[in-house]
């Protein structure tokens, strides 16, 4: 190892297939490194494993002092979550406890604390509206963004630099600055607590983000695969669907994830210009604080189904969000 | 082969000398049509909204009474600026952009520096690290809400005061009973800081991986210091990115605080966490409200947001003349 040092180059060598090629003491701090990021990392994550934990707790055990790390697992909070209780007492208690057997398992642990349970909870609802306000206004602002993308891409449009910029700058005003004309805006036109018109806003707040990351997209697609297409007789939305989009696969996927990110967490907006029919789920989960003392369990439940659908499909699309972040801007 | 490549460029040239003139229609056609319908979106949500708020905030108006709007001139704003909590509330605001967005940026930094080079497993950590991003954050407030509880929350819990009456209150800003101020906000910075790093460290990370090789290989032939190629090469390309992080997140400070600070606290203990954003739903959708006067602190609050923006994209240019 000495005749290494003195004859290396003076930087040691850190990459090489061949691990005895690399200076110990840069595979060292590789390993020292890799292993730092992963404490820190899961640091990170203490109070996400702390939310799982309390996901899975009973009433007690979640206001236990000092905090149990080790407890019996229930469900009970997942039974809260989605279901709609009314309290049995006396010989009705009885009565459904000598009939246990029939109920499902979220009747079961319902019964336990003296419970039956009368049908599904707001919360599905909630859950269901989540799913097609920030599903619908996710594909038609990606769709939206491409076609506009697309052509601020390809054709020469007057004022096309001011017109990109005013369509960003929509992202930046501060969403207290038009929720106030917005919701006379809704209530006059009859949008206000609709699927439709928490949709269309959706759309409108991630469109300057789709347009903006797509074009960086498209932009990187050669015009000569469309220009070949076009003189083999190719009409230019054959040329479009048929060659642009393929191409442009990897920009749609990141762009779909950032715009399904901000639709499926927003707050603000659905606290208030929704109040029942077409109430999302954030604001329900904020709102359950409200209904008979704080049931913690239910509220992590609540959060854990609601972050695991995003998180895995960011983990899907990981190697695409590092490139839309940065507008498509830097190649890679 | 040849003539068939050579009458296919004729047809070619033959098609530019003579442009077809089903073809150039149905190109603007398509162009308009592609257009149009995002354009005709954002006109209507946005730009209608912008100028009606601005109408409003020189009126008396109020959502839910049922009179018509009443021109009252500045007013509004006049009441504003004379508002001696308005300014305890900027100011508030002030603290809580000013704090998390400097420790995001230097936490993201650390951690992007960290990642930077790939190691076995580095997707998977790097996805890790990205998950509190993902939450929403109303339900994030609320959560350490719990977390942050002075007798069964896990913060206390984890930082070893096992006796309550001893411990801090975080939300409540008292230490041990007693009155201590600012401890809410700190407790707020806190969690906006934890959510929005790995945001902070995404952008950074993006930018750090775009900065080519060569210019590291030329430093180390010189025999560079790693201190000297840390500020002369990495600090300055990765400018740019780290400016638009800080755009971004100070924008949000802004905005999205309110989702945070209304389910952590709600801008309590009295106002000692209440963010303008809060400030303006409280004036907007309780009580009296209050339209047209929200909508005057609004506007306010807007051009903040524009002249700081103003502020930073001068900066970014001045950086990118200078690289």
């Amino acid at each position: 190892m000495a005749a290494f040092e003195e004859t290396g180059p003076r930087n040691p060598v850190t990459e090489s297939i061949r691990v005895d090629k690399v200076h110990p003491r840069a595979r060292f701090m590789k390993n020292a490194r890799a292993i730092l990021v992963l404490i820190l990392a899961l640091i990170g994550l203490i109070p996400v494993v702390a939310m799982g934990l309390t996901a899975f707790k009973s009433r007690a055990d979640v206001v236990a002092v000092p905090p149990k790390l080790a407890f019996e697992p229930t469900l009970e909070g997942f039974v809260f979550l989605l279901t709609e209780r009314s309290q049995l007492s006396g010989s009705k208690l009885e009565e459904a406890k000598a009939n246990a057997d029939d109920l499902g398992l979220f009747g079961q642990i319902a019964l336990r604390n003296g419970q039956r349970v009368n049908g599904p909870s707001d919360y599905v609802t909630r859950l269901w509206n989540s799913l097609i306000i920030a599903g619908g206004s996710t594909i038609i602002s990606v769709v939206l963004g491409l076609f506009a993308a697309y052509a601020f891409s390809r054709f020469d449009i007057p004022g096309k630099d001011d017109l990109l910029f005013f369509i960003l700058s929509t992202r930046m005003l501060p969403a207290v600055v038009v929720t106030i004309p917005l919701f006379l805006m809704f209530r006059q036109l009859g949008l206000f607590d609709t699927h439709l018109g928490m949709i269309l806003l959706y759309t409108v707040f991630n469109l300057s983000l789709t347009v903006w990351l797509l074009k960086g997209f498209i932009d990187e697609i050669p015009r000569e695969y469309e220009e070949a297409a076009l003189v083999d007789g190719y009409t230019r939305f054959q040329a479009f669907y048929k060659i642009v989009l393929p191409q442009a696969a990897t920009g749609i996927a990141a762009t779909t994830v950032f715009s399904l990110i901000f639709a499926w967490n927003e707050y603000a907006f659905a606290l208030m210009l929704t109040s029942n029919n077409a109430r999302t789920a954030p604001p329900a989960i904020a709102t359950m604080l409200g209904r008979g003392g704080i049931e913690w369990s239910a509220i992590a439940a609540g959060t854990l189904t609601f972050l695991i659908p995003v998180v895995i499909i960011t983990f899907v699309l990981r190697r695409h969000l590092l490139r839309g972040v940065t507008f498509g801007a830097i190649r890679q | 082969m040849s003539t068939v490549i050579k009458s296919q460029t004729e047809v070619a040239k033959a098609r530019s000398a003579q442009p077809n003139p089903r073809r150039d229609l149905s190109d603007k056609a398509i162009r308009n049509l592609f257009i149009f319908p995002t354009l005709v979106l954002l006109i209507a949500i946005n730009v209608f909204p912008l100028i009606y708020s601005l109408y409003l905030s020189f009126t008396n108006y109020s959502a839910i009474a049922n009179k018509q709007p009443v021109w009252i001139g500045f007013e509004n704003f006049g009441r504003v600026l004379s508002d001696d909590r308005m300014w305890e509330f900027f100011s508030t605001t002030g603290q809580y952009v000013l704090f998390s967005v400097l420790l995001q940026l230097i936490i993201g930094f650390a951690l992007a520096m960290l990642v930077r080079d790939k190691f076995f497993g580095s997707g998977l950590v790097t996805t890790l690290i990205l998950v509190p991003m993902m939450l929403s954050p109303v339900v994030v407030g609320l959560f350490w809400k719990l977390m942050y509880n002075p007798t069964f929350g896990y913060v206390n819990y984890l930082l070893g005061f096992s006796n309550p009456s001893l411990a801090p209150d975080w939300l409540a800003s008292r230490w041990a009973g007693q009155p201590t101020p600012g401890l809410a906000l700190w407790a707020v910075i806190f969690v906006d800081v934890w959510m929005w790093t790995p945001f902070v460290m995404l952008l950074i990370l993006s930018g750090l991986k775009a900065i080519p090789d060569y210019l590291y290989e030329a430093a180390a032939i010189d025999r560079a210091s790693a201190w000297f190629q840390f500020w002369r090469i990495t600090l300055p390309q990765v400018a740019p990115l780290m400016m638009i992080a800080i755009l971004f997140r100070t924008i949000e400070a802004f905005n999205k605080s309110f989702d945070l600070v209304m389910g952590m606290t709600g801008g309590g203990p009295g106002t000692q966490t209440e963010v303008v954003a809060v400030t303006l739903y409280k004036q907007a959708f309780q009580g009296q409200w209050q339209t047209g006067r929200a909508s005057a602190l609004a506007y306010m609050v807007l051009i903040i947001i524009i002249a700081i923006s103003n502020l930073y994209i001068r900066n970014l240019n001045r950086m990118k003349e200078g690289a």
